[in-house]
């Protein structure tokens, strides 16, 4: 469809996508912020809960953080070659950082597998509930991201709507920003 | 702004092209259109066919409360479950489907693009998937009333652990779909406020400042962001809830080391801004009314778009007075009676400045006008009763009786209904292009409000006399017992007062196709919508967008022969006459 | 001081504080009169500015009236106007202040303080009844001669008490209208407070908490006896079952 002229004025000065993508930023750091004071509250009134969180894997944690943070470094450089209007270097950037993702999932699939085989399930104990529903809806956002990187690759790969690549970036690095909260919290503090 | 747009498609024909001559079929142009305006239309009916099913759960119990143990005719006898179910999603519906829908997403999608000049939202793809997955969310709330089990009757608080427990709130299946339903509806809300903001920050006309924009536009704007900042603590603990309901995890169950009282801050976090979610955008578009129809200029727009800033910067520190008696600390409930003491004094202002927007005015009590005038007159009951509930020690006494009840309906009854009826009068010329009739709509006014006032006022009297909420039968009640007529007339008032909608929905439906046509601007409003054909066309306006050199209340200026000068008109470049 | 200037205040309103809540639900609490009185105090206040409100809003919408004439360009800016908003505004700040103080003074009262209690009683709410554990003879709980009764409550004229409030499976609230008293039941929590009986009679206790279809079932009866009354049941023993669950 052709796109409304709406969509091209920027009364503001600032982009329309970077309004919308902080919107979606903002909303989500507030659903975040919920749930991890949530959590906090509830840490800080269970000490009980230090003896369960000392059976997480910082070895699998510090493994995700690193990829992570590597893939985003990835989307810095994807975002670098797009402001050089360079479509396929960014698309091939943005592949990586999809990768990235990919692979922090992999990992937290077999670190999931590992605990709940031992018997840490989700319903064991309080903490436990914590843990696999905040890292769980953080794992969601990691794959909506890698599903949406893809896309904008595609079509940055052709040279089309490289403002994009930007945008998947900042939302990219908030999904980093919440991993960077999560893993002090559930793996770190005992 | 770099812009790596796509070439112009201008026969791509899958997709909506609004009112002109291509051949559309009915399905892609009305069902799945991204154009604003049929967007707008989509919440409005959805909202319209979801406030009938709340006001007919509304018939059902009341008809209960008056006789009660009868068979009520047109829905049958009433059971005690069902009694809950009905009040439950009573509440819910009305909330989540019909004020915020018609005030925000129908108002909002319809005006927000044609007030400020511009074609559409800047993201019509993404309108249309809210719109969708609202749509999407009614119906699985309609489901849950039907599965085995039936609807969920935990209250619309929602409160674990009887939330949380098939065991304790025997809805297993209600339950949960009930809870999916909301936690949609906020995700779609979400989605659309993704399009008012960065449409009315970045699309606006040439010339139009921040303070030429129309106050509804703000107000909607401005209660998007309050949404959005509050909506997220609620979604997680949704999670947490759903998660409770159908995995068994335990974070409200006291049994296994979870605390009840989290999902209390955590849904009263959320639901307190959620009022002011929507009462903002019923008093916006409360403005463009009054002073379209007292000739006047808005008194002090800069105040009041303060005193709405203000609000809603407050809104998030009075929560816990929901709270007062539920168990939290009891040195907090001090805290929370100061702020929700010092947020009345910004409300206060703001309904000050409104009343002294008509001094000096030329008034005409058209049908808008006085759904808008009777806004503040009710809306006026709905906060003063409210200082009663904020004031912690009174709370004592008052909470969770009816008092609270009528003080809330004194408040969302003028934001959800009256304020939909002022703005779907004010605009339907606009939308559809002919005019409502005018003495229907007078006689449904009266009807509508005087009904109303005998339906709440009642209602606070019980509260006072000690009746509490969510009971279906006050007979088991001794010292109760003996007020039924009071119950009996709130009913009575109810009946007549969903009786005269009958006069709405005849007056809506035939002028839709019968009214007088109305021509671009029937009210001499100076808004940009009045400058474009009604209805508008797909693009608004095909033979250019306007620009924008003056405020939105420029009437009755001296020195002009006519009393309103709309936005697009250029200055003058000779003098004044 | 401040306890003074309560008094004083409370003293003005708790005539039209009878008239407005005592006369349909009976004061029968030591502290009742004093959220009486508060209410009364709101009333007054905030009718006098709705009543204000009102005149303003009417006499506005009749004295300019579509006549044919034409309307005043306002801004609102002006001086002169702009204070019939910013005086208004001040006044209700000080209303407010008032009203603030008088209620802390109220909740401190009935939710922060706890005064010594003559005697303790456990209030045990479930899905969809009362019990209630009244400490017998001996005057503690949890000993052979308690008294348990179900969905009646039975309390002495004139005795402090301290209540101890649980639930055994979702929240409640023990509500009494008359004693102008209520709190919310959370299970695995034991909620605690007071209260001082001040007229004998009989009075519906009401559960102000969402709890489940039986909601509206649990209805229960406190029964405030003159010391005489209350000694002659009391010397019955124990004669009530648990309620069934």
């Amino acid at each position: 469809m052709t796109k409304p002229i709406a969509t091209t004025r920027s009364a503001t000065g600032i982009p329309t996508g970077k309004l919308a993508v902080w919107w979606v930023v903002g909303s989500e750091i507030v659903i975040f912020g919920g749930l991890l004071a949530s959590y906090i509250m509830h840490r800080l009134g269970h000490p009980e809960w230090a003896e369960y969180a000392s059976h997480t894997n910082p070895w699998f944690g510090g493994a995700n953080t690193f990829i992570l943070l590597t893939s985003s470094l990835f989307a810095v450089l994807a975002h670098h070659a797009a402001e050089q209007g360079d479509g396929k270097t960014a698309a091939k950037w943005l592949v990586g950082t999809a990768a990235g993702g990919f692979t922090f999932i992999c990992v937290k699939a077999v670190e999931w597998s590992i605990e709940i085989s031992h018997g840490y399930t989700i319903t064991a104990n309080g903490f436990w509930s914590f843990y696999y529903t905040a890292a769980g809806i953080h794992a969601v956002h990691v794959i909506a991201g890698c599903i949406i990187m893809l896309i904008i690759a595609n079509d940055a790969r052709k040279g089309k709507e490289l403002q994009r690549v930007e945008l998947i970036g900042i939302y990219w690095h908030f999904v980093d920003i919440v991993w960077i909260f999560l893993f002090p919290l559930l793996y770190i503090a005992k | 702004m770099a812009e790596a747009g796509t070439a112009v498609d201008t026969t791509h024909g899958a997709h909506d092209h609004g009112h002109d001559h291509h051949e559309q079929s009915f399905v892609s142009k009305y069902i799945f259109s991204t154009d604003h305006k049929i967007i707008g239309m989509q919440y409005m009916f959805t909202g319209i066919l979801m406030a009938i099913i709340g006001g007919y759960m509304s018939y059902a119990f009341r008809m209960q409360l008056a006789f009660p143990g009868e068979s009520v005719p047109g829905y049958g006898v009433v059971s005690q479950g069902e009694y809950n179910a009905l009040v439950t999603n009573h509440g819910t519906i009305m909330i989540f489907w019909v004020a915020m829908p018609v005030l925000i997403a129908a108002f909002g999608n319809f005006l927000i693009p044609l007030m400020i000049g511009a074609d559409d939202m800047v993201f019509p793809r993404i309108n249309r998937l809210s719109y969708q997955i609202f749509l999407i969310s009614a119906i699985i709330l309609i489901v849950s009333f039907f599965v085995p089990g039936g609807g969920f009757g935990g209250a619309w608080t929602a409160y674990p652990p009887l939330s949380a427990n098939a065991e304790y709130n025997l809805t297993p299946l209600g339950s949960t779909l009930w809870l999916v339903a909301v936690a949609l509806e906020f995700v779609a809300f979400l989605l659309g406020g993704i399009n008012f903001i960065t449409t009315l920050m970045n699309s606006r006309a040439p010339g139009m400042k921040m303070h030429d924009i129309p106050m509804v536009l703000w107000m909607i704007v401005i209660a998007s962001v309050l949404f959005m900042a509050s909506v997220g603590p609620l979604i997680a603990g949704a999670v947490m809830l759903f998660m409770d309901q159908v995995v068994g995890t335990g974070f409200f169950d006291p049994n296994r080391g979870g605390d009840p009282i989290l999902w209390q801050h955590l849904f009263w976090f959320f639901g307190h801004p959620e009022v002011y979610v929507v009462l903002l955008p019923a008093m916006g578009i409360v403005a463009e009314i009054i002073t379209t129809f007292s000739r006047k200029k808005l008194f002090n727009y800069k105040l009041i778009l303060y005193t709405a800033f203000a609000t809603g910067i407050i809104s998030f520190f009075v929560w816990a007075h929901h709270q007062f008696v539920a168990g939290i600390d009891p040195r907090m409930a001090n805290v929370f009676t100061i702020t929700t003491l010092i947020i009345s004094i910004p409300i206060a202002e703001m309904l000050f400045l409104y009343i002294a927007t008509l001094y000096g005015g030329s008034i005409r009590l058209t049908t808008p006008m006085l759904w808008a005038l009777a806004f503040l007159a009710e809306f006026l009951i709905g906060g003063i009763t409210g200082i009663f509930l904020g004031a912690s020690g009174s709370d004592i006494y008052f909470h969770d009786t009816y008092f609270v009840l009528a003080h809330f309906h004194y408040t969302f009854f003028p934001i959800a209904i009256i304020g939909f009826f002022a703005g779907l009068t004010y605009w339907f010329p606009k939308m559809f292009g002919r005019m409502m009739n005018e003495r229907l709509g007078k006689i449904h006014f009266w009807g509508t409000i005087v009904a109303f006032n005998f339906i709440f006022i009642p209602l606070f009297v019980l509260g006072a006399a000690g009746q509490h909420r969510r009971i279906y039968n006050f007979q088991n009640f001794p010292d109760l017992a003996g007020l039924q007529d009071l119950r009996v007339l709130a009913t009575s008032a109810l009946v007549v007062m969903l009786v005269f909608q009958v006069i709405f929905l005849f007056n809506f439906v035939v002028s839709m196709f019968k009214g007088k046509p109305a021509g671009n601007n029937p009210w001499k409003a100076n808004t940009l919508e009045w400058t474009t054909v009604s209805p508008p066309p797909h693009g608004n306006w095909p033979e250019g967008l306007p620009d924008c050199y003056r405020g939105p209340y420029e009437f009755s200026v001296p020195g002009r022969e006519d009393d309103y000068w709309p936005q697009n008109v250029p200055p003058d470049t000779a003098p004044a006459e | 001081m401040l306890q003074g200037i309560y008094d004083f205040i409370k003293g003005i309103f708790e005539p039209l504080g009878q008239y407005l809540i005592a006369s349909n639900v009976p004061v029968a609490s030591s502290f009742a009169d004093d959220i009486d009185a508060l209410i009364a105090l709101i009333a007054v206040f905030v009718v006098f500015w709705a009543l204000l409100a009102y005149a303003a809003f009417f006499f506005l919408i009749f004295r300019f009236r579509d006549n044919g004439q034409r309307a005043q360009y306002v801004t609102g800016e002006e001086k002169n106007l702009k204070r019939w908003i910013t005086y208004p505004h001040a006044a209700i700040i000080v209303c407010d202040l008032v009203i603030v103080f008088m209620a802390i003074m109220v909740w401190y009262n009935i939710k922060q303080r706890l005064p010594e209690a003559d005697t303790t009683v456990r209030i045990v709410a479930q899905q969809w009844a009362w019990n209630f554990v009244h400490p017998g003879p001996d005057n503690e709980l949890d000993t052979d001669d308690d008294i348990n009764t179900f969905n009646e409550l039975h309390v002495e004229v004139g005795t402090v008490y301290h209540y101890e409030l649980v639930s055994k499976d979702v929240l409640h609230d023990f509500s009494v209208p008359v004693f102008r008293l209520k709190q919310d039941a959370i299970p695995g929590r034991v909620m605690k407070g007071w209260f001082e009986p001040t007229a004998a009679g009989e009075y519906d206790i009401q559960c102000a908490e969402m709890c489940g279809i039986g909601h509206g079932i649990m209805g229960a009866r406190i029964i405030v006896e003159t010391p005489e009354e209350h000694a002659a049941w009391m010397s019955q023993g124990n004669p009530g079952e648990f309620a069934a669950r």
